[in-house]
């Protein structure tokens, strides 16, 4: 299994999209090397002839009627926006683009 | 300033490749995996709930009625409707995506390997293949405020979520290959026939200009047929049929300029300008896109029942490429006459004219010839002009029982146009009816013949070369209302 | 008069119902309890006396004019804060939900409304419910009320100190991979973790979904079971809630009361004890084993030989869904925004930032963890035989559940442990919760009651686990059990051993 270095650990903070000190990051690197090192063992156990398990309670095919609901109230989600403009969520600058 | 090499040049020494993949916006009452409104005015924000705006706590729950329409759009496409599906999560970052991560199918798409034949406007058919059909929601809609108003020069955004979960159908095609040089056409075709396949359905209003279909169109270039594929790139968002057609174009010439400056395709989104029909480059793809996609735990595993897939199966209308089969026989058109209807939209009308008691030929007449012209003229489609089809098949029945000739037809239709009312009022309005009362017509032809003895004494010898010049003559006294069969029947009568 | 603090909830709802005592004085007597004992126990984050009160007086009124309640009408409950509650702060212990008041109720809140039931407060967590300890809680740790100077277990640490500090009766807790149970284990109070769809998971800020689920803490199981039949049931809005009406919990814990269980299988899961369980742990378990024995169960041993990496499992899993699920605080929504020290204000650096700065160490540790196990090349190795691991689980547990109607160990390896013994080795911590994670892993339910005291004086766990919707059998097996218990310790529980906390002088001053 491949161990968890300090460079590792920056490229998932930035795919996870968290600032960290470079401390954090040391830090992490040591903790999820030993994590990585514990459960790395899932990888034995189970066969190919095992099937995955995404659910624990077997259910399919729950599906909703195509009927309208009540939907919030403008003011109530505004309210809690670190900052609104025209009705709006206000956001900084995009740089990136749409996937 | 970007090189290019002239269209004709490029697929000379090129092999184009296509991939297509297009969105449609389902027309459901409310979003994929809440109770949102999926239709909604121009207020910001008033279409969401805790889940279509992410918040702590919401959880999905799929549309059953978007499931549905999904397996519509599979079956028409010939696709294979999958026994058990799943949603995964695509987790990436960004604004409009509220729980930023989008709740989308997969490895395991609801519909795969299906098909659709393409026919362009000189009638060859081309198969494209379908490899996928798959369900996931939308975004929501960033507006750049500040600076110079483009994403870059942007201060801040102004984020509206009522686009967030709206239900969509991604459908993939494979790599089309051996286009050759109607790479631009079949790119046009294929996203028109789906188009029109959606609206048949009734699974979407599928308008273009609003954004309800967008294709994003993959294109690479190769040496020769036999070649690998070549490094693609992905012009996103191209919202017309004509900016399609200039996408692809304007792709081709762009990619081979730089294979010919020895240089490679980058890997890249692109996006297409409508202004100058080109395309610039976008973001590209790298390492960095690691989509962390994994079964969505909220959402338990879809499994169309067989007898529901054959239900819907049953219930599907005919798909247009058919009812052009069917109505080609049926009407006795010839393939070419067929295609002209098609590609003037005229097929809805003529079906509705020949519904109303029209014959398909007279139908075709009138929406081909007159009102095309008309159309034309005033650079209106078709369907936009003030005449229904069952104006049309009124008009055809006066004609029919000899009650108007073509030459009073017309006038008839011009008025219909001018919004005089049915045919029948235009007729007593405008006074047009076939003058068929003998008494008056003959009072006409006894003084047309009584100032032309010289003509009348010929035609009575048995030269009816002049003929024509007395039915002129009468026609002109009553205006053009006499039916000219008549007036010849009644002159050989009074003359032999 | 009674103190109506140290009533169960079965008790107190029958004295609301026979009119000896008001709701108001109920919540407020609880209100007042709060205020002389939480500044060190510390197990609320919000408190929430106006609207119980009125709440309270509603249900009085409604009682006084005849109307027909719900049997817990007027019983005051805790809410665990990974619960979002309508117009009341929801924090789920995170700085970067610091103030956020939700625009919705949980469903299970909505029962609980429904019901007529007033809400204490808001109930201390490990940040995001990420913890055994609820020292990652970014408000500070909620304090065992057996030792203020050990830990309360967690995430929900802080809804079983509330209920054994008697600041309330009945509370909410959630349970992932145990933070139901071992809290309840480590404070002498009982927890249930539901089957899975059991309970609405509508409203429950997600840590894995595939996991979590909410359920009851109490003092008694009958409480318990009370409490399971007022959130339980079918939840549209919940595409895993299950699908079929439930029984009355309450029925099986009176039928369990008499302390009969003749026929009754009881299998020892062999995996789940002997080495890492500390003696006293295991001498209280053994002591139970007998009292079941003597109720007429039969005790057998079973083997479930997959669980040995049900706690890698659960460690990929866990982090690999909790890394989506939190990626909605981005600070662009609700809640906080930071941005970034220097350099450019952008949409992408205020997500990094305010992340940074609004998620504790743990949350981090977890998140990072979760990424690299979803991450491109690492899928299968991680997060797919994590998946797989979890086939075998559920298969150990349908092989056992042949041999045995109910399984049962202890609820964790140790009792309570100090602040600070832990907090720094994260498997050391991670370890606390080997017993109960199966149950999660499997979607299975499990119940902790507290089954009597260790060498060192602090309460051991014991857990019962059913069948998936045999969420009966542990109500009738617990209650069975306690009553043994309880009869064995001449009528007093464990909690009675508890000792008293020092309480503010005037605690009606300080309630007002």
């Amino acid at each position: 299994m491949s161990t968890i270095n300090a460079d590792e650990v920056a490229r998932l903070a930035a795919l996870a999209r968290i600032d960290l000190t470079p401390e954090e990051t040391d830090r992490l690197a040591g903790d999820l090397d030993v994590i990585v090192q514990s459960v790395a063992t899932v990888s034995e156990v189970a066969g190919d002839d095992v099937p995955a398990t995404s659910h624990p309670i077997p259910l399919t095919n729950v599906l909703r009627d195509d009927v309208v609901g009540q939907t919030l109230p403008l003011e109530d989600i505004l309210a809690q926006a670190p900052q609104a403009e025209d009705g709006q969520f206000a956001v900084p600058q995009i740089l990136g683009e749409e996937q | 300033m970007t090189t290019l090499v002239d269209y004709d040049d490029a697929i000379a020494r090129f092999d184009p490749v296509l991939g297509i993949e297009v969105h449609v916006e389902l027309g459901t009452a409310t979003k994929m995996f809440d109770d949102a409104p999926a239709h909604f005015g121009a207020q910001p924000n008033s279409a969401v709930t805790p889940v279509s705006l992410g918040l702590p706590g919401a959880l999905p729950v799929v549309n059953g009625t978007a499931v549905e329409y999904a397996i519509r759009i599979g079956l028409a496409l010939n696709c294979q409707i999958a026994e058990t599906c799943r949603f995964a999560r695509k987790n990436y970052f960004y604004p409009d995506v509220p729980k930023n991560f989008q709740t989308s199918q997969y490895d395991e798409p609801i519909a795969f390997e299906g098909y659709l034949d393409v026919e362009l406007e000189d009638g060859e058919v081309f198969r494209v293949e379908i490899e996928r059909a798959h369900m996931e929601e939308d975004a929501g809609k960033n507006t750049h405020v500040g600076g110079s108003g483009r994403i870059h020069g942007a201060e801040y955004s102004l984020v509206d979520y009522n686009r967030a979960g709206i239900p969509l159908v991604e459908i993939v095609t494979k790599p089309i290959t051996g286009v050759g040089a109607r790479a631009p056409e079949v790119a046009r075709a294929y996203v028109s026939a789906l188009r029109d396949i959606f609206r048949t359905l009734g699974v979407s209003e599928a308008r273009m200009e609003r954004g309800n279909v967008r294709a994003d169109v993959n294109l690479s270039l190769r040496a020769t047929p036999d070649a690998p594929l070549g490094t693609r790139t992905e012009t996103k968002n191209v919202n017309s049929f004509r900016s399609i057609e200039r996408a692809v174009r304007y792709e081709v010439s762009r990619q081979a300029a730089v294979l010919d400056a020895g240089q490679s395709v980058v890997q890249e989104t692109r996006h297409f300008h409508e202004d100058t029909g080109s395309t610039s480059s976008g973001r590209v793809k790298s390492d960095a896109d690691d989509y962390r996609y994994f079964p969505e735990p909220d959402l338990v595993p879809l499994a169309p029942p067989r007898e529901w897939v054959e239900e819907i199966r049953a219930s599907l209308p005919e798909l247009p490429a058919l009812r052009r089969r069917r109505l080609v026989t049926e009407w006795g058109y010839s393939e070419e006459e067929m295609r002209d209807v098609v590609n003037a939209g005229a097929l809805d009308l003529i079906e509705a004219t020949v519904a109303a008691g029209a014959a398909p030929a007279a139908a075709r007449k009138w929406w081909m010839g007159e009102l095309s012209r008309t159309a034309k003229t005033s650079g209106v489609e078709l369907a936009d002009l003030d005449v229904t089809p069952q104006h049309v098949a009124e008009l055809q029945a006066l004609v029919d029982s000899g009650r108007v000739n073509d030459k009073l037809a017309r006038q008839v239709l011009e008025g219909v146009l001018a919004g005089e009312g049915a045919p029948e009022d235009v007729v007593t309005a405008r006074g047009l009816e076939v003058v068929s009362d003998d008494g008056p017509l003959l009072e006409v032809i006894d003084a047309t013949l009584a100032e032309q003895p010289d003509i009348a004494e010929k035609i009575r010898s048995g030269n009816l070369g002049p003929m024509g010049v007395i039915i002129g003559a009468v026609m002109k006294a009553t205006r053009g209302q006499a039916d000219a069969g008549r007036v010849r029947e009644l002159v050989q009568e009074r003359l032999s | 008069m009674t103190d109506l603090t140290r009533l169960t909830a079965a008790d107190l709802a029958e004295r609301l119902r026979s009119g000896e005592v008001t709701s108001v004085e109920a919540t407020q007597a609880h209100l007042d309890r709060i205020a002389a004992v939480d500044g060190p126990v510390h197990a609320f984050l919000h408190i929430n006396s106006e609207e119980a009160l009125a709440t309270a007086a509603d249900v009085d009124a409604r009682r006084a004019a005849g109307e027909d309640l719900h049997e817990l009408a007027g019983v005051p409950i805790a809410v665990k804060d990974v619960v979002v509650t309508k117009d009341q702060v929801t924090t789920a212990g995170s700085k970067i939900l610091d103030g956020w008041i939700p625009p919705y109720d949980a469903t299970l809140v909505e029962k609980l409304r429904a019901a007529g039931m007033p809400i204490l407060g808001k109930t201390n967590m490990d940040e995001f419910a990420m913890g055994s300890s609820t020292e990652h809680s970014a408000y500070g740790p909620t304090r065992n009320p057996w030792d203020l100077d050990r830990i309360p277990g967690g995430s929900g640490g802080g809804s079983a100190a509330a209920v054994a500090a008697y600041e309330a009766p009945l509370a909410i807790g959630t349970d992932t991979g145990g933070s139901i149970r071992q809290p309840a284990a480590v404070t002498g109070t009982v927890g249930v973790k539901p089957t899975y769809g059991s309970v609405s998971r509508y409203g429950l800020i997600a840590l894995a979904s595939s996991l979590d689920q909410a359920g009851p803490c109490s003092r008694t199981v009958l409480d318990s079971a009370l409490l399971h039949d007022v959130i339980g049931g079918h939840d549209p809005r919940d595409s895993t809630s299950l699908p079929e009406p439930a029984p009355s919990y309450a029925d099986a814990a009176r039928a369990g009361a008499t302390g009969d269980l003749t026929g009754v299988r009881v299998g020892v899961v062999r995996e789940l004890g002997g080495e890492g369980y500390q003696p006293g742990v295991r001498a209280s378990f053994e002591a139970s084993l007998d009292h079941l024995r003597a109720a007429g169960a039969e005790v057998v041993e079973v083997s479930c030989p997959s669980f040995s990496a049900a706690l890698a499992a659960y460690y990929l899993i866990l982090p690999s869904e909790a890394s989506s699920n939190l990626a909605k605080f981005d600070g662009m929504r609700f809640g906080l925004r930071v941005e970034p020290a220097e350099g450019p204000v952008t949409a992408e650096r205020v997500m990094a930032a305010t992340r940074g700065a609004g998620f504790g160490p743990e949350v981090k540790r977890r998140i990072i963890l979760g990424t690299y196990a979803l991450s491109a090349g690492y899928y299968d190795a991680y997060y797919g035989s994590a998946q797989k691991v979890r086939t075998l689980i559920q298969r150990d547990f349908a092989a056992a559940f042949e041999a045995a109607d109910v399984l049962v160990s202890p609820t964790a390896p140790t009792t309570a442990f100090r602040f600070g013994e832990k907090v720094d080795d994260p498997m050391a911590m991670y370890l606390n919760d080997v017993a109960t994670i199966p149950a999660n892993l499997a979607g299975i339910p499990g119940l902790s009651l507290p089954s009597g005291l260790s060498d060192d004086g602090l309460p051991v766990g014991f857990q019962v686990l059913a069948p998936a919707r045999a969420d009966e059998r542990l109500y009738r097996v617990g209650a069975a059990l306690e009553t043994r218990l309880l009869a064995a310790a001449g009528g007093a529980g464990v909690l009675a051993d508890a000792p008293e906390l020092e309480t503010l002088t005037d605690t009606t001053e300080a309630a007002r």
